[in-house]
């Protein structure tokens, strides 16, 4: 099937050859922060995790949305999303990539990797943050490639497929729970610190994915006429509006506890964010955009007469992906780490350097799900379901 | 004939399970071995339980005071004094203001003598280090004796360990630090870029029977000793003065003290 990727228009290959201009360019970039370090990049000792991490963080939830089809499709049957399921699994595939593509570029020492696996940590939540991301992302290769290759060869789907499937509903769960692990259980950084986060994390997993799913779904229609099904459609985004609401929810219960508690350490990271603190408020203009876009989203996203219209479901939702990505691919991450365990502040921005390596890890994503989602069209429009 | 062959290699096979099962934690338990007693300086450095610290603030009077401590650390690890980026810069022991080094303990009417007084900060050498727990690799682990050390050849430079110090002090390697270290100490390594370091109590130092670095750089100011033994001298310290800790209250257990 593999091979449907080779035959294309002139407009796929331009799209290709664009991909594999950005990833050439930003591993230019990668190259010489290989070979000066991570000096490179605005990181230092009191910020030591950046936009890499923040990325990283952002694209598993991405890639966890992916249940959110495949629990309503192989639980309760919902025959509406027959069409864009595929399109769901392979979205998890690339987003996973993106997020291993994320944690490599950030190793000081990348070429000592393997030793994860050969020194195996079961105390350490990135040992499992490991075996979980490069599990969920063998499940949906497998369970994706071959429920298409049933569909190519016009058979029922395979039964060994079933059990997979299964596996993977929770297994999408855990992959963010997980992640979530990694910043909720360090003792000294007040604003992880939190119960809730494993929870919010998921909820925004399952918005922010979601309306990347459908956006994305929707320029592929646009591009090569394959209809996912408007009902399909509207279904996600009543699932996407719930799981914004649930964000929402659990982001005030963050400020509530902070605020009438009235214990600074809960406070601090807060009042940085969105006021500053101590006349540092690099990030406070972007955390009003995301308020205001997070609000907004939702004014197009509950009233069913708006959200059924597609032109305001995609205002809607890019409002909705805006938000969630400053929330989580960049203040949450850095956030964490301000103030200092000085109680002190050292900000950060990202420097040139790494938002062009990080460019090259979209890309690469991009390129996977391009890929993906050809042979997935191609086979359709094949066999006649198109 | 047939079932004899079987059950002999069944035999072999459980005989080599075993073998491979029972040396499996022996050749964990044998990563370090104490260098023979007879050469060592003070035979006494090298059979601590559990190493801890105590830091009398009330002796560090001048700049001076600190600023030999430091030195002393620094020249004996290889610290470099200045990167390029002053928010890269790598950190074994320090000096910070009152409410830094202890910001839970902040007081509006603190005492002068307090307020603008510096205090050295290290690594607490925590009992229950939330550094050792996060590590992906074992790149930074616990030794028997309570020091928290650094594998510098296995560290990935994920720097999650950073994210769990509560206390700052580790420093991660930026960029290479050899060029910015002044004066080479040949028998301590230098630390390639991509790794996180911090303080080890001295344990090649120990080794050899020494007082860490800045304890022999300190006058009597700092005091170092085995928290295990109810003899020792740093019992005794602790015995006689109020102590306090870097944020006690998050459960690691700090084995640095502070008489202020």
């Amino acid at each position: 099937m593999l091979e449907k990727a080779l035959y294309g228009g002139k407009k796929y290959w331009a799209w290709v050859i664009f991909l594999l201009f950005l990833i050439g360019l930003g591993s230019i970039f990668y190259i010489i922060q290989l070979n000066k370090g991570l000096m490179v990049t605005g990181m230092g000792r009191d910020v030591s995790w950046g936009f890499y991490i923040a990325q990283f963080t952002y694209f598993v939830g991405v890639a966890a949305s992916a249940v959110m089809l495949v629990l309503p499709f192989y639980f309760h049957d919902v025959k509406k999303f027959e069409r864009i399921i595929v399109l769901g699994e392979f979205m998890a595939v690339a987003s996973v990539i993106i997020c291993l593509g994320f944690i490599v570029v950030d190793l000081g020492q990348p070429q000592r990797l393997m030793n994860v696996l050969l020194h195996p940590t079961p105390n350490s939540i990135l040992f499992w943050d490991m075996i979980v991301l490069n599990g969920y992302l063998l499940l949906n290769i497998v369970i994706g490639w071959y429920n298409l290759h049933a569909e190519y060869k016009r058979v029922s789907h395979y039964k060994w497929i079933k059990p997979l499937v299964y596996l993977s509903i929770p297994w999408a769960f855990s992959i963010h729970t997980v992640t979530a692990f990694l910043y909720q259980g360090l003792p000294g950084r007040h604003f992880w610190l939190t119960a809730i986060m494993a929870a919010r994390f998921l909820s925004s997993a399952f918005c922010s994915g979601p309306a990347i799913l459908v956006l994305l779904a929707l320029i592929l229609k646009k591009v090569t006429k394959y209809d996912p099904g408007k009902e399909a459609i509207q279904v996600i985004a009543k699932i996407i509006t719930y799981a914004m609401i649930a964000n929402v929810f659990f982001f005030l219960l963050e400020v509530f506890t902070a605020f009438y508690s009235n214990i600074p350490g809960h406070e601090h990271t807060l009042v940085y964010l969105f006021s500053g603190l101590h006349g540092h408020d690099a990030l406070v203009g972007w955390m009003w955009i995301m308020a205001i876009c997070g609000l907004t989203s939702l004014v197009f996203l509950i009233p069913p007469q708006f959200r059924n219209k597609s032109e305001l479901l995609v205002v809607g939702l890019i409002l909705l992906i805006s938000a969630t990505w400053i929330d989580k691919g960049l203040g949450l991450v850095v956030g964490g780490f301000i103030p200092n365990p000085f109680e002190t502040i050292t900000e950060y921005a990202p420097t040139g350097p790494e938002l062009m390596i990080s460019l090259m890890i979209y890309a690469t994503g991009l390129l996977v799900l391009t890929v993906l989602w050809k042979v997935a069209v191609s086979v359709k429009k094949e066999i006649g379901t198109f | 004939m047939d079932n004899k062959r079987r059950n002999f290699l069944k035999a072999v096979g459980i005989a080599a399970g075993l073998g491979i099962g029972g040396g499996f934690p022996l050749c964990l338990e044998a990563s370090y071995a104490p260098e023979n007693e007879e050469y060592l300086k003070d035979p006494e450095m090298n059979k601590g339980q559990r190493w801890g610290m105590v830091i009398d603030t009330r002796k560090f009077k001048t700049e001076a005071d600190f600023q030999r401590v430091i030195d002393a650390c620094d020249k004996a690890h290889n610290i470099p004094e200045k990167v390029a980026n002053p928010r890269q810069e790598i950190k074994w022991i320090w000096k910070d203001e009152f409410e830094h080094v202890f910001p839970a303990k902040e007081n509006p009417y603190l005492a002068e003598r307090i307020k603008d007084k510096k205090f050295l900060l290290l690594c607490n050498q925590c009992d229950n280090p939330p550094c050792v727990r996060v590590c992906p690799t074992k790149a930074t682990f616990q030794r028997q004796d309570g020091i928290v050390m650094m594998d510098y050849h296995r560290c990935i430079g994920c720097r999650y360990c950073m994210a769990a110090c509560p206390y700052g002090s580790r420093s991660f390697n930026f960029c290479n630090p050899a060029p910015y270290v002044k004066e080479k100490n040949k028998d301590f390594p230098t630390r390639t870029r991509g790794v996180v370091e911090k303080c080890n109590f001295c344990a090649e130092r120990l080794e050899q029977g020494l007082q860490p670095a800045c304890v022999e750089a300190s006058n009597g100011a700092i005091i170092f000793g085995d928290l295990a033994d109810p003899n020792s001298h740093i019992r005794q310290v602790l015995k006689e003065n109020y102590t306090i800790r870097r944020k006690a209250d998050l459960g690691t257990n700090p084995c640095v003290f502070y008489i202020v």
